[in-house]
């Protein structure tokens, strides 16, 4: 079963007294453990097509399937628990929940998902540690450099362990040392949990440990590349 | 429900992010509070004095008389049993007081002027706890036993009818038979009342004196009762009911005087809308500051609803933050207005004003009265009516689409 099925996605905004497409008829499947990157200029649609995959947005046309449910149909409730329960988010901004510190961000999905507080503990700070911020956890975002919040964030998206990570532009903030971190991290994940990640990225460096490239533009797949055959 | 702890958590926090907006609405919300409280307290002191005044002139709580006397009160439509039985009866329900006496009008005569008054024949002992006469406060002496021969009449009165301490007075009525039945009595004593109004309509006399007077034996015209609470006087009016089994017409104290019922009804009605008044003031506060903090966190909602957290939730947590900020005022406000309260038990001169105040039945002392009940009913109301004011904001806020919250630029 695929992790992610898109048919057909189309989803137009408007801008002024103009249409823009930002997705054009995308049709594209990704595989259960599954490390995509998207790559697009900016508008090329990479984030709308991250959104609708994520239930965040709503397709004007076409169909999202999700580990075989079709998600486009769904309450808001119903994607809400989905999201709670299958996928992990990292933003571009806007990441983290500034009253609460950082091993509170991190408990935060956990915390929704009802896990034990014991154990909450447990697994946010081992998670601090694996994303390089121990020692931090009582730190608000505010007290924080712009890459350790996105640390935090994509501490908080794997430490409940999802099907599928979707990250738009998770590096954006970090320098290459700690970009690089997050990509094994990312990798050893989806290779030791079968975890699917989507990730829309300018970064070629983070392309580059991708297993398939698909590359956008004006709402279109114009390129799609299984990197490991290449 | 497994959300609760953290909602509660968020909204504690988002109350205190912008901390001089939360401490400027605390502050609103703590001074209506106190506001409603005190001002609640000074006035229902002040009805409560009216009754209670009220009820010790007349009414006690409950009153029993001879179904006619109501309508025409002469020694005609008296109460026949005697006071060894009425004793027999009653003292064994132990009321907080009870006493029987004659009540009829009458006239009272000096060499100089006629009045028309009531004429109280009481036995002072049994009245002495719930008397609107301070006994010891009588200037000479009031009334010594039930036989007393002397007459106990106001200070205004006795300016009006031009006579003083130790000056004889003729009190005239009239007998079970209609006949004209007088005496003459040396003024023992000038009593003062609250109200000057009762310093010129009542007299008192022994109670065995004026049953001689008007020639009816040991028998009396009325009997009161005294029970606990003025405002729970069911009680004491089912026991008299019972003991009197249907011989004589029972009635509670807001029947006898139905001015003083009216207050009470009417001070109920008026302490809930000032509650309301005063919230309805304080809501477009909470309202403002409700809103005014769903949108500068726009982007964090739209990101707790990204990460899975259901728009119930988002209402919840809204609504949470509100409850906080509200039941936090209320604490401090009850607290103030408790402690404004204490220190002004034992009174506020009001005498600047007591004219007025006098011609509406109330004292020149208001001593105010902070009821439990009054203070849950402010707590309550503001509690519900709050939760009412941020449902708008709250249900706006878990409308959010994730996409365009996130995205929006504040």
């Amino acid at each position: 079963m695929a992790a992610v099925r898109c048919v057909d996605l189309c989803k137009t905004y408007r801008q002024g007294d103009q249409d823009i497409k930002a997705l054009d008829h995308v049709s594209i499947e990704i595989a259960e453990g599954g490390f995509v990157c998207l790559s697009a200029p900016s508008g090329g649609g990479k984030t709308t097509l991250l959104n609708a995959i994520g239930g965040l947005d709503i397709p004007d046309s076409g169909e999202v399937w999700i580990a075989g449910r079709r998600i486009d149909q769904m309450s808001k409730g119903e994607l809400a628990d989905l999201r709670l329960s299958s996928i992990g988010f990292v933003f571009q901004a806007y990441n983290l929940i500034p009253v609460l510190t950082a091993q509170e961000n991190i408990e935060f999905v956990m915390q929704i998902q009802g896990v034990p507080a014991a154990e909450r503990r447990t697994k946010s700070l081992a998670i601090l540690e694996e994303v390089g911020l121990a020692g931090l956890e009582g730190r608000r975002p505010a007290e924080m450099s712009g890459g350790q919040q996105q640390r935090v964030a994509v501490a908080r998206a794997i430490v409940s362990r999802p099907a599928l990570v979707l990250a738009d532009e998770p590096t954006a903030n970090l320098d290459s040392r700690t970009s690089d971190e997050l990509m094994t991290l990312f990798t050893e994940l989806n290779e030791h949990h079968n975890t699917t990640f989507v990730i829309a990225t300018h970064d070629q460096r983070v392309m580059g440990y991708a297993k398939r490239l698909i590359r956008m533009l004006d709402g279109r797949i114009v390129d799609d590349i299984d990197q490991h055959a290449a | 429900m497994r959300t609760t702890p953290v909602l509660t958590r968020l909204a504690w926090r988002y109350l205190w992010r912008n901390h001089r907006r939360t401490i400027i609405m605390l502050s609103a919300i703590v001074i209506g509070v106190w506001a409603m409280i005190f001002m609640t307290a000074l006035t229902r002191g002040m009805v409560d004095q009216m009754i209670k005044d009220g009820i010790s002139v007349l009414p006690g709580h409950v009153q029993a008389h001879n179904p006619l006397f109501l309508d025409d009160p002469s020694v005609s439509n008296r109460i026949s049993i005697g006071d060894a039985e009425l004793s027999r009866m009653f003292d064994p329900l132990s009321f907080k007081a009870w006493a029987s006496r004659v009540k009829v009008p009458a006239v009272i005569t000096s060499e100089r002027e006629s009045r028309g008054v009531t004429l109280l024949g009481i036995d002072p002992a049994a009245e002495r706890a719930f008397s609107f006469v301070t006994y010891d406060d009588v200037e000479g002496r009031f009334l010594e036993s039930a036989e007393d021969n002397a007459v106990v009449i106001g200070r205004k009165l006795a300016n009006t009818l031009d006579t003083r301490i130790g000056k004889r007075v003729v009190l005239m009525s009239q007998d079970p038979d209609n006949e004209i039945a007088d005496r003459g009595f040396r003024v023992a004593g000038l009593f003062e009342a609250s109200m000057p109004a009762f310093e010129e309509m009542y007299v008192f006399v022994g109670k065995k004196t004026a049953q001689k007077m008007l020639r009816i034996g040991d028998a009396t015209t009325e009997i009161v009762f005294v029970g606990d609470d003025y405002r729970d006087v069911e009680p004491t009016y089912d026991r008299v009911r019972e003991t009197l089994d249907g011989d004589l017409k029972v009635s509670r104290w807001y029947e006898i005087d139905t001015y003083l019922g009216t207050m009470l009804k009417v001070m109920d009605g008026f302490v809930l809308i000032w509650v309301i008044v005063i919230f309805l003031a304080l809501s477009f506060g909470l309202v403002n500051t409700l809103v005014m903090a769903v949108f500068e966190r726009i982007r964090e909602i739209g990101l707790m609803l990204a990460l899975g957290m259901k728009p119930a939730s988002i209402l919840g947590q809204i609504i949470i933050e509100s409850m906080m900020l509200l039941a936090v005022g209320l604490a401090i406000g009850d607290l103030l207005a408790w402690a404004t309260i204490q220190p002004l038990k034992e009174g506020i001169d009001i005498s600047a004003v007591a004219e007025g105040m006098e011609m509406m039945g109330a004292s020149s002392v208001l001593y105010p009265k902070l009821y439990l009940y009054d203070m849950l009913l402010a707590n309550v109301v503001v509690l519900i009516l709050g939760f009412l004011a941020s449902l708008s904001p709250a249900w706006r806020a878990s409308r959010y689409e994730p996409v365009e919250a996130i995205t929006k630029v504040g």
